[in-house]
């Protein structure tokens, strides 16, 4: 079992739980990932790693509730116990396989779309304590969903943060301001790392091919076991078929067929969607939508 | 009685099983176990035991149940076989014990797979535990997975009184026994739990949400954790995929992952939070024992469900046992049969499997006859889902996060068909990920023989120090 040490909710339906997980703590890198289960009935969710502190053996993990089990999850409690914290699963970002003295000698630039800034904040601030400057876009819907931005400013060069709505930052999509970077101020980018919602880091994708900028993405696929078992999480990179579980969760952006898996994402919508009705209304749930199979 | 043929076990109806996840073999009787047994010849060269795996004494067991000493006969299968309702249940004991039984020349023979069942069962159901007394010799093991070969390793090295750790990936223990085998040739909550249950009575521990190679190194267990041996037992989970078009489609799922879903995660229960896809028609590609598992879940949740295999009926690698349940239940067989692509709609769905019939010629490396496709024979399938069962093979996982241990072409851990013993010292390992997917009593097995391999290492080891 796995305390929940600590838990704060950073933005609708976006929360972040700090947990008790020893071995996941002591071995855990940025990029890599856990797959949780609240409880001993609940669903297998992977999650990502949001930080870590390796004297104390706790993670931070950050999720966004979008279906059943992250529902529940996110109405656990400080001092609760999670029933399962398995990991750390899949690899970690390449930065930290490459040398540091390279890295320092690159301009490196990461987007980060929505929830997918919980990924991007370790590595932001790994290459910070080792000396690598980097900077930073987050792009959200709107101000109230912009999460992390203190934290990511006290280790990133500079942070821009844009909204689709314009409630906060600059108004537009992560894709405007990076061409404004690149094109109206200047910057050169040798590295770009975008994480965040599939169409966010497909459109990314298309902007960094055509300004030339190499760019990695992770991928968030489903999956169940997270250790190269199932399947679920096969993408399609370079025309090649690869389990993101453990091939990944990064890629080559611009070798990834991101419309097979906006595709593949769909699977399980409409169960999700049921299970979801049901964890939320719990015994109000009356069915008659006759859908859902709700039958009291 | 005729003492020819086997008395007749009690199954659920096909019409009714198809329908459930209750187990399809309701068992013998005390008194239909006794018949049974009665049909024992108590051969003096017994060549039964020849036949199994892990040499169970046949003949004793069942004389035992004969004269109605169930315990007895528990104690004496206990002492070679660690996981024998598992075993009585899922071993392929038509080509093992049973093919070599001498009843069986003139008739059938005696049913000793569903009699080792009877007398695990009853064992469980009246509480009884395994014997154990042994002394701890103070040395730590660790088990790397808690499948069959694991379970059965640590079941030993217990016993043999090492202090043993399993370390298990997923969040439950048993391995295939919980996510690849269903609920109805397999139950769960009373058997496989019960089997794991009587391990840690034995002083056995196990800890889940461990990957070896990802939460801690092989390494590590040996500098950090103080252990003095590792056994590998970490099966062959990777599933294969046919490689042709329109395979990543949405509704082309590979077996594991179905099983697993169904089976681990228990999502054909309504009310799992975990979600499996519900098919009109289901193509199941392959002719193993996984596809059968595969096929008739889809059955029971509600499929017309398809058996695709390029080889002929003969070829079946799937136990006559498995082929008949799922016939029995309503299974289509689409023999001589292999998919070429898998069609999908506009929004990336499943809508069809196109095939090709297939014929046989001469004799393979593997004694099969060859199936090579009938040029022009090209036919579609209506279909809403596929799951792909061609087998699987090792996890590279720990191979590669591991110093020194040698692995071959197949991905298989290279290790002494006796001891276990890998290329990288004081490192066992044996079941799937050294021989590639086999059966459970195979696994079983070699945990075992390299649970002797171990203790031979380790008290030479002393011995020397």
């Amino acid at each position: 079992m796995y305390q929940i040490l600590k838990t704060q909710k950073l933005a609708d339906n976006i929360y972040s739980f700090v947990v008790k997980a020893r071995r996941v703590a002591a071995k855990c890198l940025p990029g890599q990932f856990v797959i949780v289960r609240s409880d001993a009935d609940a669903e297998r969710i992977p999650l990502t790693i949001c930080d870590y502190c390796r004297e104390e053996g706790t993670i931070t993990l950050v999720f966004q509730v979008v279906g059943a089990g992250t529902l529940r999850l996110s109405k656990m409690s400080e001092g609760n116990f999670m029933c399962d914290v398995a990991g750390p699963l899949g690899c970690a970002s390449e930065l930290c396989n490459t040398d540091i003295e390279k890295l320092k000698k690159m301009n490196i630039l990461f987007v980060a779309g929505g929830v997918g800034t919980a990924p991007v904040f370790p590595q932001v601030k790994w290459l910070s304590n080792n000396g690598v400057d980097c900077d930073v876009i987050i792009g959200a819907k709107t101000k109230d969903l912009v999460i992390l931005e203190n934290e990511i400013r006290n280790y990133a060069r500079n942070l821009y943060v844009t909204t689709d709505d314009g409630s906060y930052g600059s108004k537009g999509l992560v894709t405007n301001t990076l061409e404004d970077l690149v094109k109206n101020k200047g910057k050169k980018y040798d590295l770009c790392v975008a994480i965040g919602p599939m169409i966010m880091m497909k459109f990314v994708c298309l902007t960094t091919k055509a300004l030339s900028i190499p760019t990695t993405v992770s991928l968030n696929p489903i999956m169940v076991d997270g250790t190269g078992m199932c399947g679920a999480c096969r993408v399609t990179v370079d025309n090649k078929v690869k389990f993101a579980c453990v091939d990944g969760p990064e890629f080559d952006g611009h070798l990834v067929d991101f419309d097979e898996c906006m595709k593949r994402a769909q699977i399980y919508k409409t169960e999700e969607g049921r299970a979801y009705l049901r964890e939320k209304e719990g015994d109000t749930h009356h069915g008659g939508c006759s859908y859902c199979g709700g039958e009291h | 009685m005729d003492m020819k043929k086997q008395v007749p076990i009690c199954e659920q109806d096909p019409k009714v099983r198809a329908k459930n996840f209750d187990e399809v073999c309701l068992g013998y009787t005390k008194e239909q176990a006794i018949a049974e047994a009665t049909r024992c010849l108590e051969c003096k060269n017994p060549l039964c035991v020849m036949g199994c795996p892990v040499s169970v004494p046949i003949p004793e067991f069942i004389s035992k149940v004969k004269t109605g000493d169930f315990m007895d006969a528990f104690k004496i299968i206990s002492e070679c076989n660690t996981l024998p309702a598992i075993c009585g249940r899922v071993c392929p004991q038509e080509s093992q014990c049973e093919k070599k039984c001498v009843r069986g020349i003139k008739g059938e023979s005696i049913a000793i797979g569903k009699l080792e069942r009877f007398v695990a069962d009853y064992a469980m159901e009246i509480g009884m535990r395994r014997p154990h007394s042994h002394e701890k010799n103070g040395k730590k093991v660790a088990v790397i997975g808690s499948g069959p070969s694991g379970l059965a390793c640590a079941g030993d090295l217990v016993k043999y009184g090492y202090d043993v750790t399993i370390f298990e990936a997923l969040h439950e223990a048993g391995g295939v026994l919980v996510y690849g085998i269903p609920e109805f040739r397999l139950p769960k909550e009373d058997v496989v739990k019960k089997e794991i249950a009587m391990l840690l009575h034995m002083g056995v521990k196990i800890e889940t949400n461990t990957i070896i190679g990802k939460s801690v190194t092989i390494d590590q267990l040996f500098d950090e954790e103080g252990f003095d041996a590792v056994f590998i037992g970490s099966g062959a989970g990777l599933p294969k995929f046919m490689g042709i078009k329109g395979e990543n489609a949405n509704g082309v799922f590979s077996a594991n992952e179905y099983l697993t879903r169904s089976n681990l995660m228990k999502a054909f229960d309504e009310n799992s939070l975990t979600p499996i896809m519900r098919a009109k028609k289901v193509a199941v590609v392959g002719g193993g024992n996984v596809a059968m598992d595969a096929a008739r879940t889809a059955l029971r949740l509600g499929a017309e469900t398809h058996i695709i295999y390029r080889r002929s009926e003969k070829e079946l690698p799937a136990r006559a046992e498995e082929v008949h349940h799922a016939k029995e239940e309503g299974v289509i067989f689409d023999i001589l049969t292999n998919p070429t692509e898998i069609l999908t709609d506009d929004d990336g769905w499943v809508k069809g499997i196109r095939c090709v019939k297939m014929e046989l010629t001469e004799p393979d490396e593997s004694g099969r006859r060859r199936p090579q496709k009938i040029e022009g024979s090209d036919f579609t399938i209506d279909v809403d889902m596929v799951i792909m069962s061609l087998g699987t093979s090792p996890n590279p996982l720990i191979a590669s996060t591991t110093n020194g241990l040698d692995t071959n072409e197949r991905q298989c851990i290279v290790a002494d068909s006796i001891s276990g013993h890998t290329s990288r010292e004081g490192v066992f390992a044996g079941g799937d990920a050294v021989t590639g997917a086999a059966t459970v009593i195979l696994a079983m097995s070699a945990g075992r023989s390299a649970a002797v391999g171990i203790h031979d290492y380790l008290s030479s080891k002393e011995r020397n120090s």
